[in-house]
This record gives C-alpha cells, structure tokens and sequence, in this order.
C-alpha cells in the first residue's frame, strides 16, 4: 500500500507539470473599453477598435480564440496576477516600473507624446520655452513621470489632474498655457471636436525612451513565457503579411508601428 | 512595500518647499478654513440669532443654500464655472484670485464651514438661559457690552463639543481638494498607487495620516474642553 502511493505521487506531479505547460486554445485578454479609436464600444454593445483588431488577428494566427474581459485600467495588473485574465490588451505602455511587475510582448504600437496649446502660442516642449508657465498633465500617465522630473525643477509649473478631460477645461479656461499627452489621444479627444477650436499640437514629438516608454504592448504573467513567444511570433507574421498596415489604415491616417 | 514607502513619505509628509503636498498641505487647508470660517460665523450668528429680520433671513438663507448642497458641487462651482466666467476672467483682481487653485479651495472651504460654524454658535447663542442675560442686565449691561462679557463667552464655551466635531469633518472634506487640483494626502495616495498598483499600503498610509490629524485636533480639542468647561461635571 505505502509503496504503491510513492509511485503515485510523482505521477500526479508530473501530471500537473504537463497541465500546466498549457496549450493556449483561448487567450482572454483584459480590456477597458474607455479609449477610442484604440478600444471602445460599438452601439451595439460590440467592442471595437485598433487593438481589439489587433488581438483578434494575433490569435487566428496563433489559431487560438481572443476572449475580451472588460476591467477598469488600475485593476488590470491586479486582475492578470490573479489570473482573471492571461493578457492586458489595452494600450498599456511599456515603462520600466510596471516591467518589475509583469511581462511585455514586443511593442504592438508607438503612439507619441505631444503638447497642446493656444494656436500661435509659440511654446515648445522644453523647460526653457515652458519656464513659469502652467502645464496640465493626467495623473498616473508617462507624460505627468515626465513633466514632473525634467521640467518642474527647472521652474516648469506641473498641474495633475484626474483626468484627462478636466485638463482640457483648463486649458480651455486659460488656467493652463499647455497640457502634455498622448498625440493620438489629444487629436480624437480634444483637438477634432468643437471644444479644441483654437488649440494645436504645440512643437514637435517628445520623445524619450525611458520614461515616455517604447510604445504599447501586450501585458503578460512572467511565468507566461510560451505565450510571449507565440504572440510575438503571431506579430512578426502579420506585420509580414499586410493584415497590420490594413489595420493600422482603417483607425489612423499616419504610421503607429513601433520604430 | 518598502520602495513604496521610501519614494512617497516625503510627499506624503509635506513635499518639497516649493510644492507642498500631503500631510501639511491637508493640514494647511484645514486649519486656514477653519479659522477664518470661524472668524466670519461669530458675528453672522449674534446677527442671525439677535439681528433684525432685515439681518437675520440673509444669513438664514446664506446657511441654507451652503449646508443644503454637497461641498463637492461648491467647490466644482468655485474651481471651474466661476473662473469660466469672461467676466471674472478678464477682471485683474478676481481673474488672478480664482485662477490659483489653491485659493478657490480655501474660499469653497471656508464658506462651507463658514456656513456650519454660523448655525452651531446660532444655537449656542439662543440656548443662553434667561436668567443670565436678566441678571447681567440687572447689573447695567447692555448691547455689545452684554454680547461680549456675558452671551458669547457662554454660548463659545456651549458651543465647543459641537465645534470640534466640525473641525474633524471639515479635515476629512478636505480629501476632495484634488478635484482642484491641489495636492493634498489622497492626492499622493493615489499616485503611490498608481505607481506601484499596491491598494492598501498606499491608501492605508493615508488613512493612518489622517487618522493622526483627527486625533491631535481631538486631543488638542480635549485640552480646550478641560480649560473651558471645568465648570460642567465631567463624563
């Protein structure tokens, strides 16, 4: 009795091992459908956008099915540790802070971070074009890490808000000289609509590798190493086939692929 | 936990010289309401309790309209519509008073205390017993003279356990500066949880912040309670 029971438990172990080296027939991404043209919903409850696109198409590579799980964008890493989702598909940037935390994929896509002013402002985004004015930035976003290190020591006035539409108000109101913020962001969301009448882009691109990040990714469990290696594969094939540049044509009118 | 810790007990305690935040910016914006709402609500409430009707319905109304609608609206409304108003706008003194966020928080603040205080020290003043103000009256007082030496300081001393209540409730409204912008405790909270995606050290190193504000203005309150009202049995 007791011999057959010490067979049987490294049979059971190596079950287990077997179990867990999954074959990944779904993939349920975590999404929070707030951010269009990147994720958002359809009228019809539908959800629609640039990464759902993009998941669906990196899965029928994989030939694995893409399970879309609605959660908040603050509990997304929560939710993928406990296992409530396998991956974060949400334009989650790449930065070296959530990196102690989980996985990336390859860049999926690297939209800019770029200022807003009054149109004829003449500021640019640097300290020294910015020094004693008021720059509004959302809470918790790259571009507030930026602001608040490379130009309120030198006499920048950083403001945080939560979130990011009260930063338009300000600026609207002329609280703010300027506000900094993801390009593609402050085009659809201020600078299209009847609101951003009178505010353009304000200098060039700001670009920085460390802090701004290297663009969005897929969020993974670092013990997901096999899944990382299937859909940065699945990535490379579509960006060799076409079905990325047709993609990236239905949402954008310029180039997001990471450089 | 520790990382946690070590970048944000700076901000969490009082920033930089330059930018206060956290604990002392809390701090700060409790204790000016506080004081100049208090200052405001001594004569608005002797002019409500004992004013003529002309006196007394403003300041009713003035009660009303501020203790009948959220802190959080009035200060939305201070913040945002009144600076979106060309008017305010485009006058020098007003336009640079309301464009700093700090001050259309004080002023939400201190109006809504303001408001509170008046009717708190209103009903201490009523509640003056009869045979006070006859016997100082008997005694050649009157008018001011009355208010000062006899009324107030009895109705201050009545009025004092209620007080601090407000005192505490107005530190916990302060948690709503943010909305405007200014950086106070949660503010940091927040961008320590936002940093490090831990929910309880960063949101519980806020509660215990605040927690320890409470418990020095109660004991502080306690002290005042001890001086001031010797004269009442103690519970």
């Amino acid at each position: 009795m007791k011999n057959r029971l010490l067979w049987v438990l490294p049979l059971l172990l190596f079950l287990c091992l077997l179990s867990s080296a999954k074959d990944w027939k779904t993939v349920r991404f975590g999404v929070d459908a707030s951010y269009a043209p990147f994720e958002s919903k359809a009228p019809s409850g539908e959800l629609v956008g640039f990464d759902i696109d993009l998941g669906n198409a990196l899965c029928a590579k994989m030939g694995a099915k893409a399970v879309w799980v609605e959660n908040d964008f603050d509990g997304m890493i929560p939710a993928l540790q406990a296992r409530k989702i396998d991956g974060i598909l949400s334009s989650l940037a790449v930065t070296e802070k959530r990196k102690r935390q989980i996985d990336f994929t390859n860049p999926l896509f690297d939209t800019p971070t770029r200022m807003v002013a009054k149109t004829g402002s003449n500021l640019l985004p640097t300290a020294e074009s910015l020094k004693g004015k008021s720059v509004g930035v959302e809470q918790g976003t790259v571009q507030e890490t930026y602001a608040k290190m490379y130009w309120e020591p030198k006499g920048v006035n950083i403001v945080s808000y939560q979130n990011q539409d009260e930063v338009y108000a300000d600026l609207r109101s002329g609280r703010l000289d300027s506000a900094l913020q993801d390009e593609i962001q402050a085009q659809q969301g201020f600078l299209k609509s009847p609101q951003g009448q009178g505010f353009a882009f304000a200098g060039p691109e700001v670009v920085d590798d460390e802090i701004l990040g290297k663009g969005s990714a897929i969020g993974l469990r670092k013990s997901d190493q096999d899944l990382r290696t299937a859909l940065n594969k699945a990535l490379q094939e579509i960006h060799q086939d076409g079905t990325y540049q047709a993609l990236e044509k239905k949402y954008f009118d310029f180039d997001v692929a990471p450089k | 936990m520790i990382d946690l810790i070590k970048q944000y007990w700076q901000p969490f305690l009082w920033g930089s010289p330059d930018h206060i935040s956290g604990l002392a910016m809390t701090l700060w914006l409790t204790v000016v309401s506080c004081v100049m709402g208090f200052a405001l609500a001594l004569p608005l409430s002797v002019g409500r309790a004992a004013g003529p009707l002309w006196m007394r319905w403003p300041i009713w109304l003035f009660t009303f309209v501020f203790r009948g609608t959220p802190l959080y609206i009035q200060l939305l409304i201070v913040y945002s519509a009144i600076y979106g108003l060309d008017f305010v706008r485009n006058t020098p003194g007003l336009g640079a008073f309301f464009k700093d966020a700090l001050n259309c928080t004080i002023l939400a603040f201190t109006v809504n205390t303001c408001a509170y205080t008046t009717e708190l020290l209103t009903g201490a003043v009523k509640a003056t017993p009869r045979g006070e103000v006859e016997a100082a009256r008997s005694l050649g007082l009157a008018g001011s003279n009355l208010y000062l030496r006899i009324i107030l300081p009895s109705a201050l001393r009545r009025a004092l356990p209620a007080y601090s209540n407000e005192v505490i409730l107005m530190l916990h409204a302060t948690s709503l500066a943010f909305t405007a912008t200014v950086p106070d405790i949660l503010k940091v909270a927040r961008d320590a949880y936002a940093d490090y995606y831990l929910p309880f050290p960063a949101f519980g190193i806020a509660a215990i912040l605040y927690a320890c504000l409470s418990l020095t203005f109660i004991s502080l309150f306690r002290k005042a309670e001890q001086k001031w009202l010797r004269h009442l049995p103690t519970t």
